[in-house]
């Protein structure tokens, strides 16, 4: 067998390799090449032409999301529905604000986000790495108490909680919809993945640390955490979509409209029959979503390949 | 190194155990915030919510009475209980079967090095990003029932149903939604274990006259079982959680045929304040997340295949 045989089928390669062959072997396997290549080349086409017409249930809903935002109320009824505005106007954009405080309710979920992204990622890294790294009596079976909270969905704790959050009197505050996803349940995930993380990186480094004199905690600050960054990157994304799409908790906790979160805030752009008023409620939500995908298509790629390879894969 | 080590074990004893139990020390201090908040907010509220289903406990009474396993007998003739077991089971049926399917299909087809492919990865992931009510809504208003996409049927002549006022078509409709929403995630995870899957043992069975579809089944999945689990529990878990996507979607209706088991839960705690009743419920959910990912990871040895 020749290498050129063997090699892949990547779109290059087998060029080549069709070339070779024609040349090296006559006029019949010469021929039969030709009709797989070409056959090949046809079949990769209708592959693309496949991947196109699955993206759009992906892709439509948010281009439809956008230009509809920007329609009148009667266009955004109208038969049959267009594809784009007739005269693309913000006026449903101005409503947005005006009929609820929602450039607070945008800074309450931005702050509670980032709040809770910097909290998870400190308190997963300092308890991912003693896991993995320090020996203590106990530190097994501490660390099974706390993987406990990843058999625990939220919802099942959440009449305690409720009940916790009331008697501490902080209903209708931001309190408890940052320090539980820090300390509790939805922080567990994050302390698993740094840990398995930490229990990868070589020990010679931090003896090497240790020969220079460093504290634990020196050792923990200036070489294991500087080289845990595309963990913490993962644990910050994941994090931060947590908390930026959390809607039972905001729900159950708040009861003032200009504490809402976002995910909360858009629901609530309806008519006095309860009807939503939809120019108005798209406005708003492609404002949500505008900013987050400006940020994931510029670190796309950090991002999809970090969610991958974040011990995730198991 | 070695030498050292032993120099500095022998010469300074003291040191080194010094430094150990300042260690130890340490080691507590750095899992002191995970530890105290796992007990605090979740092995109490764990614990606090069993107790609560042995009682009757109206808030808006006001009464905390202890009953015993009434609640848990309750619930074997709550007719509604019934309808979103099933609608719970059907739900997570239909979302783990398309996902796991549709996630797959695409991890496979972006892994044929198509033109193309960085961008449509991007594509597929996007609602990923986007948050879940705003992605609901958005499919609410393309599952009108004179627009959106039955305004668009309509011009091809097909009258399209009523998706979210129809029993079948609503559940259908939020399994689509959420397919939809997540299938992206689990595509990266798939296609991350399609890429590990060494190019040599296909090219051997290539060799060996194997077609593509032979050697998908007996070398490609075999070899990327343990994603497979690790996504059939996510996906599982995930779609028994579901909450946002029924309560701006579907509100449970019609009926109670998109009336999900969290949904419920949800309705008799803070719709009905039946807080003893809904922690009974509570308690159902979790003893079947946890049963499920127990067997999950029980019968792992038996699907999943591990290299070494």
């Amino acid at each position: 067998m020749s290498p050129d045989q063997l090699t892949p089928e990547r779109p290059t390669a087998e060029r080549t390799s069709a070339a070779s062959v024609a040349g090296a072997h006559g006029s019949s396997p010469a021929r039969r090449t030709r009709r797989a290549f070409g056959s090949q080349q046809l079949g990769r086409a209708a592959l693309v032409f496949l991947m196109i017409v699955v993206a759009v249930p992906f892709v439509f809903p948010i281009w439809w999301m956008v230009t509809s935002s920007m329609k009148t109320t009667s266009e955004i009824l109208s038969l049959p529905p267009s594809l784009w505005p007739e005269s693309p106007s913000i006026e449903s954009y101005r409503q947005v604000f005006e009929l609820q405080p929602f450039a607070q309710q945008y800074v309450n979920s931005l702050y509670i986000a980032v709040l809770v992204t910097v909290g998870t990622m400190a308190v997963a890294a300092f308890a991912g790495y003693a896991f993995a790294r320090i020996r203590f009596p106990g530190s097994n079976a501490l660390f099974v108490l706390v993987l406990v909270g990843l058999l625990v969905p939220s919802e099942v704790t959440i009449v305690p909680l409720f009940r916790m959050v009331n008697s501490a009197g902080l209903i209708d505050t931001h309190w408890p919809l940052i320090v539980i996803p820090i300390l509790g349940a939805p922080s567990v995930l994050a302390t698993f993945i740094m840990r398995q993380f930490f229990v990868t990186l070589p020990g010679e480094l931090e003896e090497a640390g240790r020969m220079d004199g460093l504290s634990r905690f020196g050792i923990f600050a200036r070489i294991a955490l500087p080289l845990s960054r595309s963990a913490l990157a993962a644990v910050a994304i994941f994090t931060f979509l947590k908390s930026w799409n959390l809607y039972l908790e905001p729900l159950v906790y708040l009861s003032t409209k200009s504490n809402f979160t976002l995910p909360q805030a858009l629901t609530q752009y309806v008519d006095a029959y309860g009807g939503p008023i939809w120019n108005v409620q798209l406005a708003a939500t492609t404002l949500t979503v505008i900013p987050v995908l400006i940020v994931f298509i510029a670190a796309q790629r950090q991002f999809i390949e970090g969610l991958a390879n974040s011990g995730l894969k198991g | 190194m070695t030498s050292i080590t032993t120099t500095g074990r022998a010469g300074r004893p003291q040191r080194r155990s010094a430094w150990r139990r300042r260690d130890a020390a340490t080691g507590y201090a750095f899992v002191a915030p995970a530890v105290i908040g796992a007990i605090a907010f979740v092995i109490v509220p764990l614990g606090a919510v069993i107790w609560y289903s042995l009682h009757e406990w109206n808030v808006l009474a006001n009464t905390f009475t202890f009953v015993g396993p009434q609640n848990y007998q309750d619930m074997l003739s709550d007719g509604a209980l019934h309808d979103s077991l099933i609608a719970s089971l059907w739900f997570s049926l239909g979302v783990v079967v398309l996902n796991i399917t549709l996630s797959l299909f695409l991890a496979v087809l972006l892994n044929q090095h198509l033109p193309g492919t960085t961008l449509f990865r991007v594509l597929f992931f996007t609602p990923v990003v986007v948050s879940l009510v705003a992605w609901t809504i958005v499919w609410g208003f393309l599952l009108q029932a004179d627009n959106g996409i039955n305004g668009f049927l309509a011009e091809f002549g097909i009258t399209g149903p009523n998706w979210l006022r129809n029993n079948v078509t609503a559940m259908i409709s939020v399994i689509v939604v959420q397919v939809f929403k997540n299938v992206g995630l689990n595509m990266v995870l798939f296609l991350s274990a399609l890429q590990s899957v060494p190019e040599e043992i296909q090219e051997a069975a290539r060799l060996d006259g194997a077609g593509a579809w032979r050697r998908f089944f007996s070398i490609t999945l075999p070899m990327i079982s343990p994603t497979m689990l690790l996504v059939a529990i996510l996906t599982v878990v995930g779609s028994l959680e579901t909450f946002a996507l029924i309560d701006v979607l579907t509100d449970g209706g019609p009926g109670t045929s998109t009336t999900v088991l969290v949904f419920y839960l949800y309705r008799q705690a803070f719709e009905f304040n039946q807080f003893g009743y809904a922690s009974a419920i509570s308690v159902l959910l979790f003893v079947i997340v946890l049963a499920l990912t127990l067997l999950q990871w029980q019968t792992r040895k038996r699907w999943v295949f591990h290299e070494s």
